[in-house]
């Protein structure tokens, strides 16, 4: 029962960490280290995603390197770029110096000069790190095909340099938003897991594990709170994050019950509700009527 | 049937291992005829993954075969049912193994669980300003009323051939203009450090040489789906042409027509002779009859073809009137997984060239909010306004 204890283990890294995890993602993540996949892990905004790799990093003991996509972004911003400022300060102090052109050259373009960013920082680590690719959907497609590249071979070739090859193979982590629709190819690279909101259990376990100092019995009325405002018709339902955020607020403010005061209720739902639509969509009636239920 | 049921409740012998690795194999290869994206590696890994999970314990094994074989929420939501049917697991701990077992009925398509997208500015009203044709732009043009009349009062004949040219040739006017957009964009240069640190070295360091940046030129890919129903029969066959000039001009152009059912008529439109193109572009244009079934259409292209030719750059043009005898919930959302995929939807409606026409039939008010542009196309004006809003666009 090798596979069982280590998933156990794992699980329990997490928690350390400050995870919760569910039996099925530790599984996933310890076939990502197996099979040298990386992991594709979509799910609505605030359910945790980029906490994955986070807690997954300090469970192992490991760097985490982060790239953050958005639209435009290039090989120069997310694998390495020449330091040309320098290059050419160097070329200009050793114009008198008695060297060939080509020892010049060679100079010039070496380590010293070259500016990692994350992607080949990621594979020249000793030890594994691992490697966030936050909300891959934002850059574009021509980034996507390359980073595909990198992620079958782990290899980088720099013209000036030569090929790098992965010393040590990353744990990546992609999550997306499901802005634009991914490759195939991609996603057919990657391990795939769906992050659903969490059921009470788990939410009450996450809030009493991140929130210091929380009573119990207003950790659960919270959690039910929330869960029941996420049956209701939002544009934006509150993640796991914004539970958090509306537990330390108003353990911050000496809360002891969630009925004790319905108006400073109501003003601290700006934790919950992020748009106007969607505090116009929960008035004081419908936040008292949840608040019933849950209490 | 030849089934041999077999309940394992502890450590599995090397025969037993065998078996089940051969299981998990058919299983992937299952999950294909299922419409999962998996292929050779992915039976690999899952062999991989039947010798380092716990294979008997079923959970460990749905949950590693999930992460493997699932590639987006859709199939998330199918893994479980499809896991289920094929291992018919009795118990907790136990593995049923059927051998030579039926294979499962394929699944019924379920929504995908996106978030829903921001309607983009849809109804753009129908231009009723009839100003002075753009006689720059159009140079030697077919005779002026032709270009304003409606194309269900034009009859077909000789006279009309210019006409008919015209519109082919409006594809290559497009192509041209699109093209010099790009071009005209590139004289904003931006300076290429990397080369231009390069071509320093024989100067000692000094940058005279400029190296710039080179701009792809992209064009973007267009998708054609023509409505060639029978309330559509006096438009279509100017489309089919329209849509002939524009599988001309652009590569990477895939055309399609439907009434009840899609077709993919992009080969035959691509037919060079003259006479043959005619008769069979009346024959495709005259329809089917029957109703119209927008929303199926569409769910069919989402299904076969989307995935190949629909990409971030690609333009989807519609060209029908709306009138659609299908439920408008499945148009809307069908319509809605296209715009996910796609750059710009167009939706050219001929009915929206007259003065009395607002969109309000069913299907059109389903399609609204996931439309780019809802623009008029009854005549050659209009026809030729199209490439002004793409350029917008």
């Amino acid at each position: 029962m090798r596979a069982f204890d280590e998933t156990e283990e794992l699980i329990g890294r997490l928690e350390q960490a400050g995870y919760i995890a569910e039996r099925s993602l530790a599984v996933s993540l310890l076939l990502m280290a197996q099979l040298e996949r990386p992991l594709l892990v979509e799910g609505d905004a605030g359910v945790g995603k980029t906490q994955i790799a986070k807690a997954l990093a300090e469970a192992n003991g490991c760097e985490l390197l982060r790239l953050q996509c958005y639209e435009g972004l290039d090989v120069n911003a997310a694998v390495y770029e020449w330091n040309y400022q320098r290059q050419l300060l160097a070329i200009k102090m050793r114009e008198t110096e008695n060297t060939s052109l080509a020892e010049k050259e060679r100079h010039v373009f070496s380590e010293e000069y070259l500016l990692q960013r994350p992607l080949l920082q990621a594979i020249r680590r000793a030890r594994a790190p691992v490697l966030l690719i936050d909300e891959i959907d934002r850059a574009d497609e021509q980034f996507e095909a390359y980073l595909l590249e990198v992620l079958s071979d782990y290899q980088i070739s720099i013209p000036e340099l030569g090929t790098v090859r992965a010393q040590s193979i990353p744990l990546v982590v992609l999550t997306s938003n499901g802005t634009r629709e991914l490759s195939d190819a991609l996603r057919r690279r990657c391990l795939y897991h769906y992050l659903d909101y969490p059921n009470y259990e788990k939410e009450l376990r996450i809030v009493l594990r991140r929130v210091p100092g929380i009573e119990e019995r207003l950790a659960g009325q919270i959690v039910t709170f929330v869960q029941k405002l996420r049956a209701e018709d939002l544009q934006k339902r509150p993640g796991t994050a914004e539970t958090l955020d509306w537990a330390a607020a108003l353990v911050r403010m000496r809360v002891a019950s969630l009925d004790a005061d319905p108006q400073f209720l109501a003003d601290t739902m700006v934790c919950l509700l992020k748009t106007r639509e969607d505090r116009a969509a929960v008035p004081p009636s419908v936040a008292a009527r949840l608040l019933a239920q849950s209490t | 049937m030849n089934r041999q049921d077999l309940a394992v409740a502890h450590e599995p012998s090397a025969r037993e291992r065998a078996m089940l690795a051969g299981r998990v194999v058919e299983f992937v290869r299952v999950a294909r005829t299922e419409h999962f994206r998996v292929g050779i590696q992915e039976a690999i890994d899952a062999l991989k993954v039947a010798q380092c999970v716990d294979i008997l314990e079923e959970r460990q094994l749905r949950w590693a075969l999930r992460a493997l074989l699932c590639s987006n929420p859709a199939d998330w939501k199918n893994f479980d049912a499809l896991f289920d049917r094929y291992w018919q697991q009795p118990g907790a701990n136990a593995v049923q193994i059927t051998v030579g077992g039926e294979l499962p009925r394929p699944r019924a398509t379920a929504g995908g669980t996106r978030a829903p997208e921001v309607p983009y500015a849809a109804a753009q009203p129908p231009s009723r300003e009839r100003r002075e044709l753009d006689a720059l732009r159009v140079g030697a043009s077919p005779h002026e009323a032709m270009t304003r009349s409606d194309f269900r009062l034009t009859q077909l004949n000789e006279d009309t051939y210019p006409l008919e040219q015209w519109i082919e040739s409006l594809a290559r006017r497009m192509r041209r203009r699109l093209l010099r957009r790009h071009h005209v964009r590139n004289l904003g240069r931006r300076v290429h450090l990397r080369r231009t640190l390069r071509r320093s070295l024989p100067f000692g360091g000094l940058p005279l040489e400029l190296a710039y940046h080179e701009r792809r030129r992209e064009l973007p890919r267009l998708v054609l789906l023509v409505d060639i129903s029978r309330s559509m029969n006096a438009y279509s066959y100017f489309f089919l042409r329209f849509a002939r000039g524009i599988l001309d001009a652009f590569q990477n152009t895939e055309a399609f027509a439907f009434h009840t059912r899609l077709v993919h008529i992009a080969d035959t439109l691509r037919e060079p002779d003259r006479q043959r193109l005619k008769d069979k572009l009346a024959w495709i244009a005259a329809g089917w009859g029957g109703g119209t079934r927008i929303g199926e259409s569409l769910q069919a292209f989402n299904r076969e073809y989307a995935r190949r030719l629909v990409d971030s750059r690609t333009f989807v043009f519609i060209l029908s009137d709306g009138y659609d005898t299908g439920a408008p919930e499945l148009l809307g959302e069908q319509l809605r997984r296209l715009r996910a995929r796609a750059k710009r939807i167009v939706w050219l409606n001929p009915l929206l060239g007259r003065a009395d026409y607002a969109p309000i039939a069913v299907g059109m008010q389903a399609a609204l909010p996931h439309l780019d542009l809802l623009a008029p196309a009854h005549n050659l004006h209009s026809l030729m306004r199209i490439e002004d809003m793409l350029l917008r666009l």
